[in-house]
């Protein structure tokens, strides 16, 4: 038995595989191709695809302008509040969609999953990549808006993909932890979008994170989307936009908690997903 | 030698919790399971816990003790009847589930195909197809590339590739699906019944793909119920029954040894509880028997010259359904000798509860074979029970076999018959001239 050679594979009960992250790597290619079929469904599904990635964050940006702009007359921070709304829904629609996406990833693909060995990982990880796409288109319209507005950002933009990065890791942790528990509880599904629906009102999507009261700005930080909503506000507003450091530390610092965890999660429930599917 | 090896399971075990309270496949139930739980522990003295909870799992092995080795090169057929635990020993093999107990040893690259076209996508052409489904078996993109167009040939449908699957026959569909899995290249190959697609002239190139796998030394596993692929495919079957290894051995035995286990069950299987019989909440078995007229009860054994009666009795749940039965009678290597249904114009009888809304009761169908139609041999029984408003459906393959003995002048002067039937034809000779 010792001398059955090096690449020996066991297989056994509870035993968390030595391989599973270097099975991770050999599945790249998987994962590039499922992230690929789903951008490519998304877009030739529906033959407004590429519209609705636009119209969606622009109706909604025009609401909020309206809303908390026009009529209730929040501060804009001295740039002009289409801007100021569309800088943060860009974040803000790039993780709704993310993490909806991803918990419905391991549902939407069972058949696959009850047939076919590769780990489970790849799903929702690839699930995110196509909001991110969604979140390259709509990000035309804020080029659109800065060119109507002749508005430059400054230096600061080069930190866009370091927050970019940060979101990604909060809509993937929060989207394993929902997918695994939608594979245990079918009708845990109908949370997410309550979830989604609440998030908007409770992160500084519609408004600017200036407005709340500077002793509960902590507190308020404790939604680790506000610290890359700021931090999106930061890097394009640029101008006297300050961020608020302790807060986005903390954020910063939830978001990776929730992403290991939900690695974790995800990685002890996933062996027994064939099972329940 | 033991570096031959290339697979080995020791006393692999597979259990499956069922029952009501296994799990809670909904989140409120759960919630509320985990409420009551709480008020128990405050409302029951200390000490005094009731535990009802535990006493409705049930436990169910699926697998129990399975050890064997399988050495590079061998070719090895798993068979067994129904629910024998022949598929979830693939999925534990292919890593799809994790086992309950014991360990498996493998050595080299493992593919699993236990279906054809996982991961087609209906909206994608065949050309975007072939790469998903390539990289889903664990294909390289470089690999995929360099066998794009032996695939698209052997799957013979050139003209469609840039055709979108949804707009494929089931057969283009299957034709593709096959190809892609076909040019697989593992050290070790796990297949589950993926030969029965397909048409007859298909099916043949998908063997023989399969028999040029089996030929070029490489370990394959595979699952079927198509004894006769089994043996021309395989040097060894492993015999499966509840779970456990019945025969391990060289592969005409262990068909052989199938053949007399699906006897023994001697032309009846019944479920006496409607709520553990296969079926669900429109139709549900009740039972499958094999009679003949001079024979009390239920038989294994019937004699050439009389007819066979196929009895199947099910439950219909659902006020007003429309019921249909279809049946296959397979040979002993696994083959189908003839199909038949209830359906109007394929009954030799008008079935008057064919397709007529039924009220909620039990039922029985009868379907009858004429004697001195089979010849002697082994024969099994594959059937469903299809509802067509609402749609539900049984399928019970292998359900039931019996044996047909030649007891008369026949088998005495003439012997054994070659040939899967053998009917009573009228030969007449005449003296034409001289």
């Amino acid at each position: 038995m010792r001398n059955l050679s090096q690449t020996e594979l066991v297989i056994e009960a509870g035993r968390t595989e030595r391989q599973y992250w270097q099975d991770l790597w050999r599945y790249r290619e998987l994962f590039y191709f499922l992230a690929w079929r789903d951008i490519l469904v998304r877009y030739k599904q529906t033959a407004i695809g590429m519209a609705w990635a636009l119209l969606r964050p622009f109706l909604t940006m025009v609401v909020f302008t309206v809303v908390f702009g026009k009529l209730a007359k929040l501060p804009s921070d001295g740039v002009p509040y289409p801007i100021l709304v569309f800088a943060a829904m860009l974040p803000w629609q790039f993780f709704a969609n993310a993490l909806s996406g991803c918990s419905d990833s391991v549902i939407a693909n069972a058949n696959m999953i009850s047939k076919v060995y590769f780990p489970r990982l790849i799903v929702p990880a690839s699930a995110v990549i196509v909001s991110f796409v969604d979140f390259l288109v709509s990000g035309i319209i804020l080029l659109g808006l800065m060119a109507w507005y002749n508005f430059i950002p400054g230096w600061r933009i080069i930190a866009l993909p370091f927050l970019l990065a940060i979101g990604f890791a909060a809509a993937l942790g929060g989207g394993l932890w929902l997918a695994s528990v939608n594979v245990k509880y079918r009708d845990f599904r109908h949370v997410v979008p309550f979830i989604v629906q609440f998030g908007l009102y409770i992160s500084p999507v519609g408004f600017s994170s200036s407005i709340v009261p500077e002793k509960w700005r902590l507190i308020y930080s404790v939604n680790p989307m506000v610290g890359v909503i700021d931090g999106f506000r930061w890097a394009i507003l640029g101008g006297e936009t300050e961020l608020y450091l302790p807060g986005f530390a903390l954020s910063l610092g939830l978001v990776g908690l929730l992403l290991a965890s939900g690695i974790w999660y995800f990685c002890l429930t996933e062996r027994t997903f064939a099972d329940v599917i | 030698m033991m570096s031959d090896i290339v697979i080995r399971t020791e006393n692999l075990g597979k259990k499956y919790i069922i029952g009501s309270n296994q799990q809670h496949r909904s989140f409120r139930e759960a919630l509320s399971a985990k409420a009551r739980g709480i008020s128990q522990k405050i409302m029951a003295p200390l000490g005094k816990r009731i535990n009802n909870q535990e006493k409705e799992k049930e436990e169910f092995w699926a697998l129990k003790d399975i050890s064997f080795e399988v050495k590079k090169g061998e070719v090895v057929g798993i068979i067994g009847r129904n629910g024998a635990g022949k598929s979830t020993l693939l999925k534990i093999l292919s890593r799809i589930t994790e086992p309950t107990k014991g360990r498996i040893y493998i050595k080299g690259r493992v593919s699993s195909l236990l279906e054809v076209g996982t991961g087609f996508h209906p909206e994608l052409t065949g050309r975007e197809n072939i790469y998903l489904n390539g990289s889903i078996l664990g294909m390289s993109k470089a690999e995929i590339e360099g066998k794009f167009d032996e695939i698209i040939e052997f799957s013979g449908i050139e003209k469609f590739i840039d055709t979108p699957v949804k707009r494929y026959s089931s057969g283009m569909y299957v034709r593709l699906a096959f190809a892609v899995a076909a040019y697989l290249e593992p050290e070790i190959l796990i297949v589950d019944e993926v030969l029965a697609v397909g048409d007859y002239e298909f099916q043949k190139k998908c063997l023989g793909k399969m028999e040029k796998v089996a030929s070029e030394g490489r370990t394959v596993l595979m699952v079927s119920h198509n004894m006769t692929s089994v043996v021309n495919l395989c040097q060894r079957g492993i015999l499966l029954n509840s779970g456990k290894v019945v025969t391990d051995g060289r592969v005409t035995e262990t068909v052989q040894k199938y053949m007399e286990t699906a006897r023994e069950a001697g032309g009846e299987v019944v479920w006496p509880d409607p709520k553990e019989a296969p079926g669900d909440e429109v139709l549900r078995l009740h039972a499958v028997r094999i009679l003949q007229e001079g024979i009390e009860g239920a038989t294994g054994d019937v004699e050439i010259s009389k007819e066979v009666i196929i009895e199947i009795s099910y439950w219909n749940l659902y006020e007003g359904a429309l019921v249909s039965l279809s049946l296959w009678l397979r040979d002993q290597m696994g083959g189908v000798v003839l199909g038949s249904a209830t359906h109007k114009g394929v009954s030799l009888i008008e079935d008057y509860w064919h397709w007529r809304p039924r009220p909620v009761g039990r039922y029985r169908t009868i379907c009858r074979i004429p004697g001195n139609f089979l010849n002697e041999g082994m024969y099994s029984i594959t059937f469903w029970v299809n509802g067509l408003k609402p749609e539900a459906r049984i399928y019970q393959d292998y359900a039931v076999s019996f044996y047909v003995h030649d007891t008369g002048e026949m088998r005495e002067q003439h012997g054994a018959f070659a040939g899967v039937v053998r009917p009573k034809l009228a030969w007449s000779t005449e003296y034409i001239e001289k």
